[in-house]
């Protein structure tokens, strides 16, 4: 590119800015380490609106609410999935699903803030997600994109909540093309000045409003962007490199790239990526929106298992598939499901959690009854905290003074074995 | 016929074209003569209530409060609050012109009577009172809404009767715009009572009972009875073909979460039902209710989302978690309240009563204050916060940094056009705060590379014949005028000697080619600063 600017660059712009940050060394044998020795990842593919848990991944076909699907076995013994989910059929074995997710939650922006927070909705404060307490807590020398990433058109992007905005996750709305400005527009001798320049003006503004002016992260934020924007690591971005059956394999979908993207992101360490896939929320034609999205999400989540293991990044990357909550077992009028948080499906595995494993199960002839088992998001959080080696009750003090735990739940033992 | 038709898109856009040279060319500015002082009772008397609230409180912590910041700085802070952008060079040169007593009084009421200032307050307070979302297709139109809310404000109408056509008016959403604040919460054809419960205590009281909605509140009083007794009110509201309408014989049924049995809710407010109406529609009834002069929530809630707006948080934080008014005692935000309702529920007022007080016109600097220190001296409001600007803050600014004529209501049809396509995105890949703007935020990464490297910034600090930069460098007598221009457009001030020194160096360093390079890289320099894009 016609601009681009190196590292080299980088560093002698940030001298002439009399900037006393140094990059740090990119520790490339952390990144290219592999097996159970690896930094631990965590992909969370949310499935934005609400899936259905009938036509995903606990179909009661034939029963009073079954609807149309039907189901298909597993290489997991016991387990069959709706059969819009052949390929998944293929890898779920690596996987887990719970079938009896609870919250009190039925609205999409209050749902989607239980399951990303594990919290209900609290007018004082905003807890922040899965994904930004694990970046918060486990800084990684040595990566110089964020650590913390949301791919794709995601209407609550994964947030930092009290950690604050710097822990928001960096968003992508459209990821596997170049991102957005990304490059300076103006020659290298023209940067220079206007570092410089920035300088001047900082120390003019900060004169008598240093504490103040510290706390805005200004120019940690400047030097942060910098960084990022002579990167090596932006090409994990990318997905032009990859083979062409790789890319046909994720599916010609944003959701396909987000989840290529993601395993790359991963790969060159990032903490924590959320990729979303919307158009869930089918209160009318359910059967209709949920095949079309499996046709995206069977192939997408199904090659990024595949990659995972192939890379022998399995054992250090959490996969969690869930949404906000789940679909009524009544089919309504318009041939559609509303809004059920009382017994839905979520997947999860990888990272070192066991395997194969179907927990809790909900009632194909009563839509009444709560499923046997009941799992809470705040438990299954503590699980993947604890996994990560996070004291999953440690008690972080919150900007209005009231102390709050990363997770109110328990580790679900099961699952980490 | 196909003909015309034809010839039809072309004539509109020539129209549009013409009409956009039009205006930006012939632009009758607003007078250049010194504002009068349009005389406004008692309001000395409540700004030297307010400054003496702070004084005691001031002395009471024993803090030392900032000193008073230059009127530029202050007349800067105004014009961002009020009307979403920085002064213009144009406007920085008749205001200094203007020697007269009480200038920034006078100066803040030419602010509330430019119109720019309908348009930008009607959309910070539309945000308050039904969100940013685009709400049900053909029932809601929020354009409306905003528009009948800026209209309002040009005529002066008192606050509470607004809050009254919100809560209770029947209609069309586009013939009765109010309507709009109950058809904003339709979903799936469907009225969803408690969004307009919870809305209606958050942005009339001030407080959030939201999640009264499945149980009682963790600290405050409310109940979830109470929540569900609010909802009740509008329970009987539905959509017709004459619009907005109230079903007098509807209950409104709530399922019980334990018996999963449908219960009917009958309406009741969770204190002093004395004040309810006997007669009128549920809705009107709640209408008189919330807005009821012996309220005291209803004028605290408004004062302090006027402080939030003028200051970029709330007196108390978050603007709309207030706890209950405080018993046998009065803050400031009954001050401010008991004024405003005295005075018609005039919002104009109240902004000029808070732009006049003494925390408005502190100093953002405070020489001796450490990290704790400021923090003590923020939270009375002894030195002025630095607060994040909102996103079409930063787009207002920039867009005004880079032309030195005032892009007002003259312009605006060429204004609107380039935010029409700019605006959108650049709010949301800057991180549009929605509903909850208020609150103090650092900078972050994606908003560091969208000021640093966006196509935006880059077409407005590449030096044209019209920009500021491309005037400036071709048109200053000499360096020190160009530096100096560039700094009051970009940053309302002039430059400091050690930066007059730093850019006299760069220009004088280049040959005639390179200076308008030089002029560009200052130009994006200032718009990155901290300084730039935070409230100071």
């Amino acid at each position: 590119m016609l601009n681009e600017i190196n590292r080299r660059d980088v560093l002698s712009l940030a001298a002439a800015w009399g900037l006393s940050f140094a990059l740090p060394p990119m520790d490339l044998r952390a990144a290219q380490k592999r097996g159970s020795e690896r930094v631990k990842s965590l992909i969370i593919l949310w499935m934005a609106g609400g899936p259905s848990q009938l036509e995903t991944w606990d179909p009661h076909p034939g029963t009073k609410f079954g609807g149309e699907v039907t189901a298909i076995k597993t290489k997991t013994k016991g387990l069959e999935i709706a059969d819009l989910y052949p390929l998944m059929a293929e890898q779920i074995q690596d996987l887990n699903v719970v079938r009896s997710l609870v919250t009190k939650e039925g609205d999409h922006e209050r749902g989607t803030y239980m399951v990303k927070t594990g919290y209900r909705p609290d007018p004082t404060l905003r807890h922040p997600t899965l994904g930004a307490i694990l970046e918060t807590e486990l800084p990684l020398a040595g990566v110089e994109i964020p650590r913390h990433i949301a791919l794709g058109d995601s209407q609550w992007p994964s947030w930092g909540g009290f950690l604050g905005a710097e822990h928001d996750a960096f968003k992508v709305y459209n990821p596997g093309y170049d991102l957005h400005n990304m490059q300076s527009f103006r020659d290298k001798k023209s940067q220079a000045r206007r570092l410089e320049n920035l300088s001047v003006l900082e120390n003019a503004f900060q004169a008598g409003r240093q504490a103040q002016a510290k706390k805005t992260l200004h120019s940690d934020a400047i030097k942060r962007a910098l960084q990022m924007m002579s990167s090596e690591q932006l090409k994990a971005f990318k997905i032009q490199n990859e083979s062409e059956s790789t890319r046909k394999a994720y599916g010609d979908s944003q959701f396909g790239r987000g989840c290529l993207v993601a395993r790359r992101l991963v790969e060159e360490g990032v903490r924590s990526v959320e990729v979303t896939l919307n158009g869930w929320d089918s209160h009318a034609r359910n059967m209709e929106s949920h095949r079309s999205n499996a046709a995206i999400l069977d192939p997408a989540f199904a090659a990024l298992m595949n990659d995972l293991r192939q890379r022998d990044l399995l054992q250090s990357t959490v996969v969690l598939c869930i949404g906000e909550f789940g679909r009524t077992p009544q089919i309504n009028p318009l041939q559609g499901r509303d809004h059920w948080p009382t017994g839905f499906s979520c997947v999860i595995g990888g990272g070192g959690l066991k395997s194969g494993m179907v927990i809790g199960q909900t009632d194909p002839e009563s839509a009444k009854t709560e499923p046997s088992d009941p799992i809470l998001v705040p438990d299954l959080y503590a699980t993947i905290l604890k996994l990560f080696g996070i004291e999953y009750n440690k008690e972080v003090m919150t900007p209005i003074g009231r102390p709050m735990a990363y997770s109110s739940g328990k580790p679900i033992s099961r699952l980490l074995g | 016929m196909p003909k015309r038709i034809r010839w039809l898109p072309i004539a509109v856009a020539l129209g549009v074209m013409l009409l956009v040279i039009g205006a930006t060319r012939t632009a009758p500015r607003q007078s250049n003569q010194t504002p009068e002082l349009e005389a406004v009772p008692d309001l000395p008397e409540t700004v030297a209530q307010v400054d003496k609230f702070f004084e005691a409180a001031w002395a009471e912590q024993n803090l030392q409060p900032a000193d008073r910041a230059p009127e530029l700085q202050i007349y800067r802070r105004l014009s961002l609050a009020l009307l979403g952008t920085i002064p213009s060079l144009e406007e920085l040169r008749q205001f200094e012109a203007d020697q007269q007593p009480q200038r920034l009084e006078r100066w803040t009421q030419r602010i509330l009577n430019d119109s720019r200032f309908g348009y930008y307050f009607s959309e910070r307070l539309a945000r308050s009172l039904v969100g940013t979302e685009g709400g049900q297709f053909l029932i809601f139109r929020r354009d409306r809404f905003t528009n009948w809310l800026r209209e309002n404000l040009q005529l002066r109408t008192p606050y509470d009767q607004l809050v009254r056509h919100m809560i209770a008016d029947v209609g069309l959403w586009t013939s009765v715009p109010a309507t709009n604040f109950i058809s904003s919460a339709f979903a799936n054809d469907d009225v969803d009572e408690n969004k307009l419960a919870g809305r209606s205590v958050r942005a009339f009281l001030g407080q959030r009972i939201d999640c009264a909605q499945c149980h009682d509140h963790p600290f405050d009083h409310w109940k979830q009875a109470d929540f569900q007794g609010l909802a009740a009110y509008f329970g009987q509201v539905n959509t017709s073909p004459v619009g907005i309408q109230d079903f007098s014989n509807v209950d409104y049924k709530v399922e019980n979460r334990k018996t999963k049995a449908q219960e009917i809710i009958t309406p009741s407010v969770p204190f002093h039902p004395e004040w309810l109406p006997k007669t009128g529609s549920r809705r009107e009834q709640l209408a008189v209710w919330i807005t009821h002069p012996a309220n005291r929530r209803f004028e605290r809630a408004t004062a302090n989302r006027i402080w939030g707006l003028m200051f970029g948080k709330g007196y108390f934080d978050p603007v709309d978690g207030l706890s209950d008014p405080p018993e046998g005692k009065t803050d400031l935000l009954d001050i401010l309240g008991a004024d405003f309702r005295q005075h018609d529920y005039d919002l104009r007022r109240l902004i000029q009563v808070i732009a006049a007080s003494k925390p408005y016109r502190l100093d953002s600097i405070h020489p001796t204050a450490d990290e704790n220190q400021v923090e003590e001296l923020k939270a009375q409001w002894a030195v002025f916060p630095l607060i994040r600007l909102r996103p079409e803050q930063i787009i207002g600014s920039i867009l005004q940094a880079s032309t030195l004529a005032t892009i007002d209501q003259n312009s605006h049809l060429l204004f609107r056009t380039i935010r029409f396509f700019r605006e959108n995105d650049f709010v949301k890949e800057y991180g549009d705060l929605g509903e909850n703007e208020l609150t103090e935020q650092p900078g972050t990464i994606p908003q560091a590379l969208l000021r640093m490297n966006s196509e935006l910034i880059r077409d407005l600090t590449e030096a044209s014949a019209v920009n500021s930069p491309g005037r400036i460098s071709s048109m200053s007598p000499n360096d020190a005028t160009c530096i100096e221009t560039a700094y009051l457009v970009a940053l309302t001030r002039r430059p400091t000697a050690p930066e007059i020194a730093h850019f006299t160096k760069q220009l004088q360093a280049e040959h005639k080619g390179e200076r308008s390079n030089v002029v560009e890289d200052m130009f994006w320099s200032l718009c990155n600063s901290l300084e730039f894009s935070w409230n100071h």
